[in-house]
């Protein structure tokens, strides 16, 4: 495996996320725990690997949600063992309950918390800026621009951490999640198997008010210091002597400086490029607006630096123009496409941006969509069908809601399935069916995976029985979370090669749960699957089924996997 | 040597492979080189898009028009992706359809190959069509179409890349038991570029 290569000075084409774990393991990291979410899955599954591989470099878990992978790494942490968490933007809304106040008690080790944004989703239900995290949490914050880079982040960031005896954050997006690039490898350093040791201090790491206040007010006193290092550090620089201020992070930082390549404009330009993006280099911030006479500031989403710039510029009471978001310069929607980082440099350049011939493609022949599918064979759709022969055969085809969860089997909701009407996040199939049933009068069938049942579903079935909602959830357990590419959670039947941790049965936790009417079903079995569902459904309570069998891919990978 | 080279197929065909394999030759020829890949639904039979910027390019995405190679798995896709492209575009295309879910349930229209052949041919000077399948199953397996069209990529000599160098990537990232096929598949396609017109 070549992210544990001993060989210092090797190059190796790594994606950004694996980067991130080779700066992690050159870094010493001993403690890593996470739940997969695309863009960060990479990171997760590499740490898998090299566990398997070489448990002596690193511990690592999938952790049933983030918020569990958040307290298993800063439990680390507190004892004395450098950590590191990850997961999609989305995942921190999950684990913030525990940063927002882990960054109050602190570490001793490093801990790293790696955030993968995903402006444009192309696998996500928003595209929120997690970049507001750090400003609510104060914790520092590195956005790298390249898989080189992605990993010396890693490594100052748990440097940092360690120094300030608080978490980092990583921020990436899917483009510097998801982008190849050389990565020179450092050395790894030796690993002691000393276990870690918690030192206890009731006035640090127990955040009753009395305490709080005072760590609070420490935290801000350690965010002060992280601005020291922003002022001085190699990750925030300045390039070009020009009056024209160009600021940018993150892959928009990239666009930029392709763009003064292209139109040749390193001499008219000054180019702020920002690495350690949080708390702000107010300093570097004052001395560049003195030196131009226009600012544009380029960053995917929110304008979280141009307001920060602004922020300086009131306060030293400076009048030079600020361009960005806010003037609608540039849309807080979406991706950057490069050619509009160009035409807007070019603009304010007052230079032509270069043009290429391009023919007429008016009369292009129309394209059939080719949307992501339900893979042939799945047994999500034979399940989707099973119901759909159920409720059509009820007459109940008018007045069903179909509540539906974060999986392959959102899938779902396209033709000719169409079984997914109601969707927020992770576990909101079973939330919503509760509010559903006391709002209306309609049928209410709401879909979960296994693994997401794990993730966030348990405490929502808790309080529909508790509170006598009515509604039949159906558990798609295919033994794995398929769709983020295959790994493994606790309910998995079929086990990857080497994976000896026990199983928990879904079965069990629902009835104990307290639900009376369980069922389940092998949805290949279409005959018995249907009259499994029209028995439920004409219970009108609160039902059940789990619908097993394996994820055709994932069995095929095992199976393969064992040959 | 400043390059963008976009990749484009459907989930399943190796696209990702192709660009990290070119990805792998340019680094190992001593270019600057970044390689985007797009994860994720991508893999549940959509659309699957790839870049290799070569020469200190450092953005990841190709604009419309920007593409200097665009390299496509499917002829459908050729045409979606084709805004990429300008005149001086070289554009290798497999012609070996796949049919979009909407077209095999009768929903939507698959254009006929020779249609997208013909829009394209005439528009793009440098447009190189062959069946990449057929070669790659000559080569052993209908799986190495990707590799097949890496060597025409690599025949039509657009990048300062040798075939050597392509070889050994190669040799060194596609597994064992299969880069006998892949060698094999690479050639058919390098040699394709001699006996047809481009």
């Amino acid at each position: 495996m070549e992210l544990i290569s001993t060989d210092v000075g090797h190059k190796a084409l790594l994606l950004g996320n694996e980067a991130i774990v080779r700066g992690a393991l050159e870094a010493g990291v001993d403690i890593t725990a996470a739940y997969p979410g695309t863009p960060s899955s990479e990171i997760a599954n590499n740490l898998f690997f090299v566990h398997n591989k070489a448990p002596e470099l690193l511990y690592f878990e999938f952790s049933t949600n983030e918020k569990v992978a958040m307290e298993v790494a800063a439990a680390a942490a507190a004892s004395g063992k450098r950590s590191l968490t990850c997961m999609k933007h989305v995942g921190m809304n999950v684990a913030a309950d525990a940063l927002n106040t882990l960054a109050y008690v602190g570490v001793k080790a490093g801990m790293v918390v790696v955030t993968a944004d995903d402006p444009s989703m192309h696998s996500s239900q928003n595209e929120q800026d997690n970049r507001y995290y750090a400003k609510m949490d104060a914790l520092p914050m590195f956005e790298p621009t390249s898989p080189q880079e992605a990993k010396d982040m890693t490594i100052a960031a748990f440097d940092l951490s360690e120094r300030l005896e608080v978490p980092v954050i990583i921020r990436t997006t899917t483009r510097t999640s998801h982008i190849r690039g050389p990565v020179v490898f450092g050395a790894l350093p030796e690993k002691s198997n000393k276990a870690g040791h918690f030192d206890k201090d009731m006035k640090r790491w127990v955040p009753v008010p009395a305490v709080a206040r005072i760590r609070h007010k420490i935290l801000l006193e350690q965010l002060d210091k992280a601005q020291m290092e922003a002022e001085s550090s190699p990750f925030n620089s300045v390039k070009g002597f020009g009056d024209i201020g160009l600021v940018a992070t993150g892959i928009a930082a990239c666009y930029v400086e392709d763009a003064i390549d292209m139109l040749d404009a390193w001499g008219r330009v000054r180019f702020l490029k920002l690495g350690l993006t949080y708390p702000q280099p107010r300093r570097m911030f004052f001395e560049f607006l003195r030196k131009v006479g226009r600012v544009l500031v380029f960053e995917e989403l929110e304008p979280f630096q141009e307001e920060a710039l602004k922020a300086t510029a009131q306060d030293a009471g400076m009048d030079v123009p600020i361009y960005g978001k806010r003037t609608k310069h540039l849309s807080p929607l979406y991706e950057f496409d490069p050619l509009e980082v160009i035409e807007l440099v070019a603009e304010l350049l007052g230079v032509d941006a270069p043009k290429q011939p391009v023919p007429d493609l008016t009369d292009k022949p129309a394209i059939p969509n080719r949307p992501p599918s339900l893979c042939a064979g799945c047994p999500h759709r034979e399940t989707y069908m099973a119901i759909k022969t159920a409720v059509e055969d009820m007459g109940l085809a008018e007045n069903t809601i179909y509540p539906s969860d974060i999986g392959c089997y959102t899938l779902g909701l396209l033709p000719p399935i169409q079984m997914a009407d109601y969707l927020i996040c992770m576990g909101s199939s079973v939330g919503s069916s509760a509010g559903f049933s006391v709002a209306t009068d309609q049928k209410i069938i709401s879909f979960i995976g296994d693994s997401t049942f794990f993730h966030s579903g348990i405490s929502s079935l808790v309080n529909a029985v508790h509170n006598k909602h009515k509604f039949l959830l159906v558990i798609l357990d295919n033994s794995t979370t398929a769709m983020t590419g295959h790994q493994p959670n606790p309910g998995i039947e079929l086990a990857p090669p080497g994976y000896d941790h026990p199983r928990i049965i879904i079965e069990d936790i629902v009835k104990a749960c307290g639900v009376k009417h369980v069922r389940i079903v092998d949805p290949y079995k279409k005959d018995e699957a249907i009259e499994c569902f029209k028995e439920m459904l004409a219970l009108d309570e609160l039902a059940v089924v789990i619908s097993r069998a394996p994820c055709i891919l994932y069995k095929r990978r095992v199976a393969g996997g064992k040959k | 040597m400043k390059k963008r080279i976009a990749f484009i197929g459907v989930g399943g065909q190796g696209t990702l492979l192709a660009s990290r394999l070119l990805g792998e030759v340019v680094m190992s020829a001593g270019y600057d080189v970044r390689v985007s890949e797009v994860h994720g639904m991508a893999q549940r039979g959509g659309v699957v898009e790839s870049a290799v910027m070569i020469g200190g390019i450092q953005g990841p995405v190709i604009s419309r028009g920007m593409a200097d190679v665009l390299l496509s798995m499917e002829p459908l896709e050729t045409l979606r992706a084709i805004d990429l492209c300008n005149q001086n575009s070289v554009v290798i295309s497999n012609t070996v359809p796949i049919l979009p879910a909407s077209v095999k349930m009768g929903v939507e229209q698959y254009p006929e190959v020779d249609e997208i052949l013909n829009f394209l041919r005439p528009k793009f000077p440098n447009f190189y069509s062959l069946d990449a399948v057929a070669l790659a199953k000559e080569a052993g397996t209908p799986k190495a179409a990707n590799t097949v069209l890496l060597g025409v990529l690599a025949g039509l000599s657009v990048l300062r890349l040798s075939i050597d160098q392509f070889k050994k990537a190669i040799e060194s990232r596609v597994k064992a038991k299969y880069v006998e096929q892949n060698l094999k598949a690479f050639d058919l396609g390098v040699n394709s570029v001699s006996s047809q017109s481009v």
